[in-house]
């Protein structure tokens, strides 16, 4: 699909730089020219379709879908659902006194909470840039398994008494579901598009940058030796290195796939792209304010162990 | 006529406040505008932020409307 891509940054390198693809600097520029243009195509395209199919779920029509199901079947709609609902971080609190106020159970809850900003559409489009359908769609099903098993847990602790009691108090006001026309989708989704390039194209060139340099210098044998699939703790040092770059989660993606070009597992890779977009610091400040920090804490805790396990089987099974 | 925007105090937020403030301006409508960053409150309204709430009636939520958008809509009135 992407076969002109390498031949028009193989004609730059080569016919206009006038340096041959096998150098080391060569093979870092064809690697930014390809991977830039690559990523934000797809960034592009992805972005678009799923913004379209997202306008069909608001909040509002997620939580009268979740009002239906009841147990286990509850946690695997939610994490889904989390994945084509619309919602920023700033809008998780509004949304959890929604859900809780509508009887969802609290396990249903968080199932949603960890599977949305873990399967993030931006992070889908790079992955599937720089790796390709199997592991996007992997990194997909994951991310949705984690976020099942993660609620049902919680839901299995009984931590209700967890909500700060003024969330069980709220009322909120009955409203119709506002009904978009076909313009109005598409006008959606293109204004989502932009907004979100225009936030993260930056990142992402620099993460490209970054993996060029490491694409064409850096050293294969000792990266294979201290990140490798065959070392144990990298995937935990990976997944707690992740948690304060929560900014910059795009652009780690190109350097991931740098370094997994240079012996790094892909579990380990894969693991710390979910951290830094599931575990960030200020969602759990904004998160305070209707959880309580034993919840908050099995929250964060089972979220991170099943990103670490979900890093080793990728690991072991790739 | 009283506006309130909602949302927890993101930069979203922030341009909405900005936008309304200016279409308000635009428009010369004597509006009162104010900020609700208090979780309880927001949630009564909307589940996903930022919103604008004329009156007491959504007209947007979980975007950031443009001057134009809320120009239109304020026109409606």
């Amino acid at each position: 699909m992407f076969g002109w891509l390498d031949y028009v940054a193989r004609y730059v390198v080569e016919n206009i730089l006038n340096i041959g693809v096998d150098t080391a600097i060569g093979s870092s520029i064809h690697f930014f020219i390809y991977d830039s243009l690559k990523i934000v195509i797809l960034l592009s395209i992805m972005i678009f379709s799923i913004s379209y199919v997202r306008s069909y779920f608001p909040p509002e029509k997620t939580k009268k879908i979740l009002e239906k199901y009841s147990g286990v079947s509850g946690n695997v709609m939610a994490s889904l659902l989390g994945i084509v609902t619309p919602f920023c971080s700033c809008s998780s609190v509004p949304l959890f006194i929604g859900f809780v106020e509508a009887g969802i159970p609290l396990g249903v809850t968080l199932s949603f909470l960890i599977t949305s900003p873990i399967v993030n559409e931006a992070a889908f489009a790079v992955l599937l840039a720089s790796f390709g359908w199997k592991i996007a769609m992997l990194y997909i099903i994951s991310g949705v398994i984690i976020g099942v098993i993660g609620g049902v847990i919680i839901g299995k602790l009984k931590m209700e008494d967890q909500v700060e009691e003024y969330v069980y108090e709220i009322r909120s006001r009955a409203r119709k579901i506002r009904k978009l026309t076909q313009k109005e989708r598409l006008k959606f989704a293109v204004d989502n598009t932009k907004d979100i390039v225009k936030r993260v194209w930056l990142y992402i060139l620099i993460g490209i940058g970054i993996g060029a340099i490491i694409h064409g210098y850096a050293p294969e044998a000792i990266l294979a030796k201290y990140a490798g699939p065959n070392n144990p703790l990298a995937v935990i040092f990976a997944t707690i290195i992740a948690v304060p770059l929560y900014s910059n989660a795009l652009g780690t993606i190109p350097i991931a796939e740098a370094l997994i070009g240079k012996g790094v597992g892909i579990g380990t890779a894969l693991a710390f792209m979910m951290a830094t977009t599931a575990l960030s610091f200020p969602e759990a400040v904004l998160i305070r304010k209707v959880i309580k920090p034993k919840l908050i804490a099995a929250f964060f805790g089972i979220t991170s162990i099943a990103i670490v396990i979900t890093g080793y089987l990728f690991n072991i099974l790739l | 006529m009283k506006i309130k925007i909602l949302g927890m105090g993101c930069k979203k937020c922030t341009n909405v406040y900005e936008n309304v403030k200016k279409a308000v301006e635009d428009l010369k409508i004597d509006a009162e505008i104010v900020k609700i960053t208090d979780a309880a409150k927001i949630a009564e309204y909307i589940m996903s932020t930022p919103g604008v709430v004329f009156d007491d009636e959504v007209i947007f939520e979980g975007k950031v409307p443009s001057v134009e958008e809320i120009k239109n809509e304020l026109s409606k009135l």
